[in-house]
């Protein structure tokens, strides 16, 4: 869907590369049954099968531990499979040196080399490429204005700010016209307003390159601001793959519904079958358009609301018929500026949940009696 | 201070009294100056007995003159030796260097006990007496026809240079980031090129500073050369000894002071070479 855009180069300046459009289109990225051991307790990369398409953008989220790192350096080549192939465009690179994968990266901690300045950091994978030196300094000056960094060639690495050190290190990614852009935390080291600045640059990026992005973190936030997909991991493999929106509306499992956003859970017995459920002493229809489609759910599974989808009123008589609801108590609140957050207790277990209500609203005080209501269509039921 | 600034690649050197620490203690000077002056005493002993004209040692100088500087350079002995120190000493440092510096990168990357086995291993000809290893040499490089030999000589140097650059490379891959390694093959620089155009360049200092010590340790050795030496083929300091043992002549201290002289030049080069690539870089 990018493709369109791809082509554009920045405003003015000529383009220099005209004999090699499909590299600039991005590459197709497939790995099958990727298995990485370390000689853990667990593989740290556990059978990930995954195609990532021309051009996408690929975001790999996860916690801490859940091998995404590992992943990625196994697609550029730093880490040895252990079973499983990867092809890029149909071709198998599991024996390819990292330096001959076409694959640019960027890394946490920038990783410029601090000898060298702005312009011969950016010109240095060129060199490599023993490209003529009037095309070098051209196409360097072309990818300095895509990334906002002109004027800055002779500066050192060091008299940049954090933000301008991963612009250069992004440049000099993307200056070679790589097959794919790895991108590994590439903001977290970073100030949450810069990061939010970057994270618009690379996305004006992607959609100016066209080429193939596979992004790691652990932040959901970002995830859902950049990715085309995500790939979501927990232990080494992939609990579920989607669209950001299908992420946050359709998670399939509750590990999945606990990562991105907020959510409000009620973990049953025993699995969903039928139109109807129950959670303590209350009875909740059924909406079979949202039970997942995960074969546990018929074993174990949980009913998950998000906070924007829970009303609250004072009696039970006020909510609306057709409606699940639930007896709760507020426990705080918060104030988040354009919304307030409720917490509640949740039922005679009293769970942690939460609600938003809007500034202006105050009917409810911290310790008031609450029934929290929504409606079936607006749950999602998960494997627990 | 501009011209630190600009210079980046580092962040600026901070001097003495910019951080504000207490100014050192009269009984350090003290202690410092002895110790200077206790080091630099036979220099100062042999430069001026080196311009005396007599015939025998003579100190403090009663004829000043040049004429043992002529006869050193005269002598094509006396000449020979010094080209054939300089050439032993370059040949073993160039050695040396390209060892010490392969294995530090390779050892740096290992840890374990098989890396520090053979880090020790490399490490113990510091420790080792000279003459213990001039015996060693000798009785294996009879066997290997090397001794008197220009190879012999750069090897046996060779090894004991070293430890030396081994310890100055290892300490500057301690400031050295290896994740700069994989952004470089992410470029498409392959493991060699990332040595020449990454590594090489962030740890030149500890290098050349490896290679100096290399150079200096070949130059002055003694012990070693006299096992090997042959009529053929003398290093200066075999030539020196040999001067003072078979006859008394004062040539010794021109030529003893040529060699403090012109390793007190190779070390200063690097430090002269730094402050030279400061200036250009204040005129920006
Ligand atoms: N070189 C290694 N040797 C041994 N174990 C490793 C190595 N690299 C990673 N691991 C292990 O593999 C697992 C996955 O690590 P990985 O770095 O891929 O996680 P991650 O998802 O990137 O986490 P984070 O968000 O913390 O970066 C972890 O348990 C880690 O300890
Ligand atoms: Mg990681």
């Amino acid at each position: 869907m990018t493709d369109t855009t791809a082509r554009t180069a920045p405003a003015g300046t000529p383009e220099s590369e005209a004999g090699q459009p499909a590299e600039r289109r991005g590459t197709q990225i497939r790995l099958s049954a990727v298995t990485k051991d370390f000689g853990l307790a667990a593989p740290a990369v556990d059978e990930v099968s995954l195609t990532i398409e021309p051009g996408e953008f690929m975001t790999l989220l996860g916690p801490s531990g859940s091998g995404k790192t590992t992943t990625l350096n196994l697609i550029a080549g730093f880490e040895t499979l252990t079973s499983g192939t990867i092809e890029i465009d149909g071709h198998d690179i599991g024996r390819l040196p990292p330096h001959k994968r076409e694959l640019g990266m960027l890394f946490q901690n920038y990783a410029l080399f601090p000898h060298l300045t702005v312009a011969q950091n950016v010109a240095y994978p060129l060199r490599e490429r023993r490209v003529p030196k009037a095309e070098i300094a051209a196409r360097v000056a072309e990818v300095l204005e895509l990334v906002q960094l002109t004027g800055r060639d002779h500066n050192h690495p060091t008299q940049l700010s954090g933000g301008q050190q991963q612009r250069v290190a992004l440049a000099r990614a993307i200056v070679f016209h790589p097959k794919a852009l790895l991108l590994d935390e590439p903001l977290s080291a970073l100030d949450r307003n810069l990061r939010g600045a970057l994270q618009s640059e690379i996305r004006r990026i992607h959609r100016e390159v066209g080429s193939t992005f596979v992004f790691v973190t652990h932040d959901q936030e970002e995830a859902m601001n950049l990715s085309d997909r995500i790939a979501l991991f927990n232990q080494g493999r992939i609990e579920q793959l989607g669209s950001p929106e299908q992420l946050y509306d359709a998670p399939d499992t509750l590990f999945a519904a606990r990562f991105l956003g907020d959510s409000n859970v009620f973990e049953l017995e025993g699995g969903v079958t039928g139109d109807t459920t129950r959670w303590e002493d209350r009875a909740w229809r059924v909406d079979a358009a949202t039970v997942s489609r995960r074969s546990g759910v018929a074993e174990r599974a949980a009913v998950v609301v998000r906070p924007e989808n829970l009303g609250l009123v004072a009696d039970e008589k006020d909510v609306p018929s057709g409606a699940n609801w639930v007896r709760a108590r507020v426990r705080d609140q918060e104030f988040m500026g354009s919304y307030r957050t409720l917490q509640l207790a949740l039922g005679g277990q009293e769970r942690p949940g939460r609600a938003r209500v809007s500034t202006s609203d105050a009917s409810f005080a911290v310790g008031d009696p609450v029934v929290a209501w929504w409606r079936p269509e607006r749950q999602r039921i998960v494997a627990a | 201070m501009t011209a630190v600034a600009s210079r980046a690649a580092r962040p600026p050197a901070r001097r003495r009294r910019d951080r504000g620490v207490d100014p050192i203690p009269a009984w350090q000077w003290v202690v410092g100056v002895l110790v200077a002056v206790y080091l630099v005493l036979p220099a100062l002993i042999v430069i001026p007995m080196s311009f005396d004209g007599g015939l025998t040692f003579q100190f403090p100088p009663t004829k000043p003159s040049f004429i043992q500087y002529v006869r050193f350079f005269t002598d094509p002995v006396w000449l020979g030796s010094l080209g054939n120190s300089f050439l032993v000493a370059a040949l073993a440092s160039l050695l040396a260097t390209t060892v010490g510096t392969a294995a530090a990168i390779g050892l740096h990357q290992l840890t374990g006990r098989l890396a520090r086995f053979v880090r020790t291993l490399l490490m113990i000809s510091i420790v080792t007496p000279a003459i213990v290893i001039a015996v060693a040499v000798y009785i294996s490089f009879l066997q290997w026809h090397l001794v008197g030999t220009l190879l012999g000589y750069v090897v046996a140097h060779a090894a004991i240079g070293v430890p030396f650059v081994l310890v100055s490379v290892t300490s500057a891959l301690g400031g050295f980031d290896p994740r700069l390694l994989r952004a470089s093959a992410s470029l498409g620089a392959s493991p060699w090129r990332t040595f020449l155009r990454v590594t090489a360049p962030l740890i030149a200092r500890g290098i050349v500073t490896g290679a100096i010590f290399a150079f200096v340790t070949s130059f002055d050795e003694v012990v070693i050369a006299l096992f090997l030496r042959s009529p053929l083929f003398q290093t200066m300091p075999v030539q020196m000894y040999n001067s003072v043992t078979a006859e008394i002549d004062p040539t010794i201290s021109a030529s003893a002071t040529l060699v403090v002289v012109s390793v007190t030049l190779v070390i200063l080069i690097p430090q002269l070479a730094r402050l030279r690539r400061r200036r250009p870089e204040e005129a920006r």
